[in-house]
Formats: structure tokens, sequence, C-alpha cells
């Protein structure tokens, strides 16, 4: 079964009087277990497709389908009960609550699951040192650099271990040996658990680990590359 | 109930980011409460003042009379029961305070002029505790018993028939038979009441005295039960009606003095009113701070969103915030109108203003009263309006866009 397929999306934004294709009959197919960069340079449609991807965000036409189930077609509340029990996100631009510390962040989605304090005490902790913010886990997001707000932000994408994440990206505000790390763990977590991760990026660094490398320009999938056989 | 709880903390993390405005909020709820509460006590205290004062005056809590005695109140209205039957099952019935009375239209004469009067024949011992006049006499004295051939009068009627204390006056009226019964009754008192009406209006004689003068020995035409509360008549009213059987009527004070009945009512809706405009004022604001709220939050609203939190939980979380503000306004509102009701419990002179409520007979001492149903009152009205109120911005919150707040850099 395939984790993701995208069949011939389409999303057209207006501004004015002029017509931007986001995405322009994207197609693609990523199976279980996969490690997928989306490459594209700025305004290439990465953030579109991983919001068409992710149910929070539905397109013009095509269909999407998650773990072998149509989701472009659902209702706001089943949406919303798959990004909470199925995906894991790192948003591009926004992605802590202010009035909540680190370590509250992380256990945001787990709380909504319902999943019981003592386990999410516990997740949560080790999550945090293995992004290596131990130590942080009490301060708010506006007492945290950048770099540790987005690993915050990862943390929460992998704590309750969702079948699929998504990533948008999530290197941007990291130095190089940050970025090493929380793409290794990435790495970590795709061998160990067969997370499907998907990843926007237009960093070379992060490309380099991945198995596949998808690339986009102006909404179009213009490459394709299984980077495993090189 | 996970989501509870991850929505109170929320919201009460999100009250305290804007600390001035939170702040201002609360005192606006709290000062709004506290002008509820108060004022509602003190206008509950006038009233208080108004019916006790009205009831002294003469209906105590429940009257009896034979039917149709209010249309037409005179000697040809007599209780079908013996005065003497009457004080033996009412004594024996245990009331608080009661009187046997003989009330009759008459007019009074003085050497100098002549006024239209209700006359009272009473049993001066028993209405101690029933009427004020027994407290208010400014000379002389009160009558002695009901054989007292002496009677007491008020100080304007006095001055209207120029006549004094020691003076002889004749009282003139009918008996049964339409027949003038007249009598010459000496001065022996002198009353002033807090209504000019009263001190016009009633005449105070021994009750024996009036029987006989008026030929009906052994029969009155009213009698006046006091219960504990003029609140909660109602026991008493069944308690005497079970005494005296049908054939006669038992009226509340209300009914008896029905402006004053009607003022409770009107009291009543008055109250509610005063709360709800308190509360629209108070809406204002507080809807004006929720929108602020709600507007400046739209990246995290949308972010939980995104995350997979439900509309409604968002709706939820910002009705909290609101009842979490209104409840902190009600806890310190509550308290200060307490505070305030107690520091004030001996009593508020108001005899500057006082001139001009006499009409309304109030007192120029005002007692705030603090009743639990308006206390209730006044928290359901600001919790139950306030948490509509702040449906609305809720309702925006939870219409947000989640992909606005996650793309826009
Ligand atoms: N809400 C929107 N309104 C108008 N244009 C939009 C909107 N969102 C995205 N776009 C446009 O769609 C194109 C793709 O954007 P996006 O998917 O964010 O690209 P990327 O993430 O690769 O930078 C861009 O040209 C962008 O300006
Ligand atoms: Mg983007």
């Amino acid at each position: 079964m395939t984790a993701v397929t995208c069949i011939e999306l389409c999303k057209t934004y207006r501004q004015g009087d002029q017509e931007i294709k986001a995405l322009d009959h994207a197609s693609i197919d990523i199976g279980e277990g996969g490690f997928v960069c989306l490459s594209a340079p700025s305004g290439g449609g990465k953030t579109t497709l991983l919001n068409a991807i992710g149910g929070l965000d539905i397109p013009d036409s095509g269909e999407v389908w998650i773990a072998g189930k149509r989701i472009d077609n659902l209702g706001k509340g089943e949406l919303a009960n798959l990004r909470l029990h199925k995906i894991g996100y790192v948003f591009q631009a926004y992605n802590l609550v202010p009035v909540l510390s680190a370590r509250e962040n992380v256990e945001f989605v787990m709380q909504v699951q319902g999943v019981p304090a003592g386990q999410r005490a516990e997740k949560s902790m080790a999550i945090l040192k293995e992004v290596g913010l131990q130590g942080l886990e009490d301060r708010r997001p506006a007492e945290m650099s950048g770099g540790q707000q987005q690993r915050v932000a990862v943390a929460r994408a992998i704590v309750s271990r969702p079948a699929l994440v998504l990533a948008d990206e999530p290197t941007a505000n990291l130095d190089s040996k940050t970025s090493d790390a929380l793409m290794e763990l990435f790495v970590q977590l795709n061998k160990t658990h067969g997370t499907t991760f998907v990843i926007a990026t237009h960093d070379q660094r992060v490309m380099g680990y991945a198995k596949r490398l998808i690339k986009m320009l102006d909404g179009r999938i213009v490459d394709d590359i299984d980077q495993q056989a090189a | 109930m996970y989501m509870l709880r991850i929505m109170s903390t929320l919201a009460w993390r999100n009250l305290w980011r804007n600390h001035r405005r939170t702040i201002i909020m609360i005192s606006a709820i709290t000062i709004g409460v506290w002008a509820m509460i108060f004022m509602t006590a003190l206008m509950r205290g006038m009233v208080n003042e108004m019916v006790r004062d009205g009831i002294r005056a003469l209906p105590g809590h429940v009257q009896i009379h034979g039917r149709g005695f209010l249309d037409d109140p005179g000697i040809n209205n007599l209780l079908p029961m013996k005065d003497e039957d009457v004080t033996a099952s009412f004594d024996a019935a245990g009331f608080d305070a009661w009187a046997g009375r003989i009330r009759v239209p008459a007019v009074v004469t003085s050497e100098r002029d002549s006024r239209g009067i209700t006359l009272y024949g009473i049993d001066p011992v028993r209405e101690r505790d029933i009427t004020f006049v027994a407290g208010d006499i400014v000379e002389g004295r009160f009558l002695e018993d009901a054989d007292d051939s002496g009677v007491v009068i008020g100080r304007k009627l006095a001055d209207n028939l120029e006549t004094e204390l020691g003076k002889r006056i004749v009282i003139m009226s009918q008996d049964p038979d339409n027949e003038i019964a007249d009598r010459g009754f000496r001065i022996v008192g002198i009353f002033e009441a807090r209504l000019e009406a009263y001190e016009t209006s009633m005449l105070f004689a021994g009750k024996s005295a009036i029987q006989k003068m008026l030929n009906v020995p052994d029969r009155i035409n009213e009698v006046v039960v006091l219960g504990d509360d003029y609140r909660n008549v109602d026991p008493v009213v069944r308690k005497v009606t079970d005494l005296v059987g049908p054939g006669v009527e038992v009226l509340p004070w209300y009914e008896v003095d029905s402006y004053l009945g009607t003022m409770m009512t009107v009291m009543d809706g008055f109250v509610l009113v005063w709360m709800i405009v308190v509360f629209l004022a108070l809406s204002f604001g507080l809807v004006n701070t929720l929108v602020m709220a709600v507007f400046e939050r739209v990246r995290e609203i949308g972010l939980m969103m995104a995350l997979g939190m439900r509309p409604t939980s968002i709706l939820l979380q910002i009705v909290i915030e609101s009842l979490l503000l209104l409840l902190l306004g009600l806890l310190i509102g509550n308290v200060l109108a307490g505070a305030t009701v107690y520091w004030l419990r001996d009593g508020i002179d108001i005899s500057v203003v006082a001139a001009g409520m006499e009409m309304f007979g109030a007192s120029s001492l005002l007692y705030p009263q603090l009743t639990a149903h308006d206390v209730v009152l006044a928290n359901v009205v600001v919790l139950i309006l306030g948490s509509i109120a702040s449906l609305s911005p809720a309702w925006r919150a939870s219409r947000y866009d989640p992909i606005e707040a996650i793309t826009k850099v």
C-alpha cells in the first residue's frame, strides 16, 4: 500500500487579474517507509502540495489518497481527525502556541488525542532530549531561539509516532550541525519505525539525506530521482 | 476530560497575556456586579421600610373581615362570631400577635371644626405589637385598655380641628339600625406619623367604648394577625382560614393594601431590569475585549486547528476565557457588595433627601438589604448573558482558516 498518492492535483490562486498555478497536474506516489524530499525554488508549490497531502487544503481538482483512503472529499471534522491521529507536521512559518512551554507544545497533540498525563510526560521528555533541548522544557517559545523553536516543532511532529510526517523547510532556521542532527533523527525514525517522511526544502544538505528527490517548478513535478540506487 | 483541561489552561494563560486589559475588564465587571447587588440591596431596603411602615400603619400581615368589607367598610359588615369567641380561638391558636378592632367611618367635631375620619376601636394592649401609634405618641399617653374613655388623634388632625391635648371632641357615626350614635371623648394622646394622611384620617379609641357607643356590644368587624415575616404570609393565611372557616374573608396585607402589594411586584421587575441594564453596559466591554483577544490570536488559533483541534474546542476555549473573566469579576464584585452592605448595616442617613421621600412612606434611615434571591439573580444574569455575549467572538475564532495561520510568513 502507498502512504501518499496524489493524482493530477491542480490549485490555482488568483491575484488581481493574474492566475498563479500553485499546483499544475501534480501526481506523486510515495510508498510506505518512503523518505522523500520535495525540492523547488521559493514559490514552486512545495507548501501548497504539502497542505493538500496533509488535508489542510483542498485542491481544485485531482485526488489525494493517504494510506489507502481518499481524503480530498472528506468533511472538516474527518480531516481534523486525520491530521490529529495520522500525520505529524512541521509547518513552514508558525509552529508553536506562545502561552505553552516547550514541553506543553510537544504534548499538545497528545493531549488533544487524549493520551494520559504520565505517558505524555514520559514521551515528551524523551523526545525533547532526543532533539537536544534537555533543560529547556519549561521555556516558552519567546524564550527560545528560532532553531530551538524549530526543534520543538519537530519534536511535536514525531512524538506520537505518526505513520506520516510532513515537514515544510524544517531546517530553515537551523545551523548546519543541528540540521544534520535533525536529519539523522529523521533517518533513524524512518529506519526503526518505518515512518514515511515528506520534506519540502531547498537546502542541499537535506536533499542529501533523502532516498528520493522530487523536483518541482511552478507547480509541476519536473523530476523524480531515486537516490538510493546511486 | 483532557480537552477541558487543555482548554482551561490555554484560556487562563491567554487571559494574563494582556494584564492591563484583563484587569480593566475584571474591574469593570466587578463594579457592574457591585452596582447590581448593592443598588438592589438599597432599593430592597427602601421598599422594606415602606412595607414595614405600611403594615405597621394598620394592615398587619393578615386581616379577617366579613365578606365584601373592603368595598363597604362599616358597622353593617360585622364578623359573624362574637368578640369573646374570637379572643378564645385566636389566643389558643398561638399567633405572634393579633388584635380585634371595630372600624367605622365617622365625623369628629371640636369646638371649632369637624372632619371625616376613620374611627378605630382598639384593644390598646394587643395593638402595641401591631400598629405604630403606641410608639409614636408625642404628647400625652396611648390608650390604656379597651374601656379607656379617651381618644388618640394625629397631630395634623388636631391642628385642623384647632384643638389640643386634654380638650373634648365629639364623635358621630351610625349604629347598625342607621341611627345616629355619638359620644364625647377627651383627647388623651397625640401621635405623629410619617405619612400625613395617617395623621389626618385616623382616630383611636377604646374598643369597648366604641362598641357601647355604636350599640354593638361584643362584636367586631376586623381582626389583624401578625406573622414573623411579611414576605412569607401564606402560612399565616392558611392557618387563619382553617381557624375561622368559611363565611369570612381572610386577606394578606398585599391585598388589603394593594398599593404596597403592587410596589413589591413592581420592585421585583425593576430589580431584573436594573441588572440587565447594568449587564448590557458591561457586555459591550466584554465583547470588545474578546474580539480583540481573538483577533490577536489568529495565527495560534489557526495552528491549533491545523494540528487537529476541532472548531468547537476553539469556541469553548474562548467561552471559558470569558467565563473566567466573569467569574473573577463576580467573585470580587460579590465580596465588595457584601462588604459594603455589612459596613452600612447600621443604616444610611438619608434625611437630607428624605423630605422628598416622605410621600412614599420611606424613613430617613435606610438599611440596605441583601437577599439570597437578588445575589443569585445578579450572578445568574452575569454568567448566562455573559456566556451568550461571548459566543459571537468565540464563533468567529472557530471559523479561522488554519492555512492562513501557518503559511503567512
Ligand atoms: N493564499 C494564496 N493566495 C495567493 N497566492 C498564493 C497563496 N498561497 C500560495 N500562493 C502562490 O502559489 C505559489 C506556490 O506557493 P507555495 O506553495 O507557498 O510555494 P513554496 O512553498 O514552494 O514556496 C506561489 O506563487 C504563491 O505566491
Ligand atoms: Mg513554502
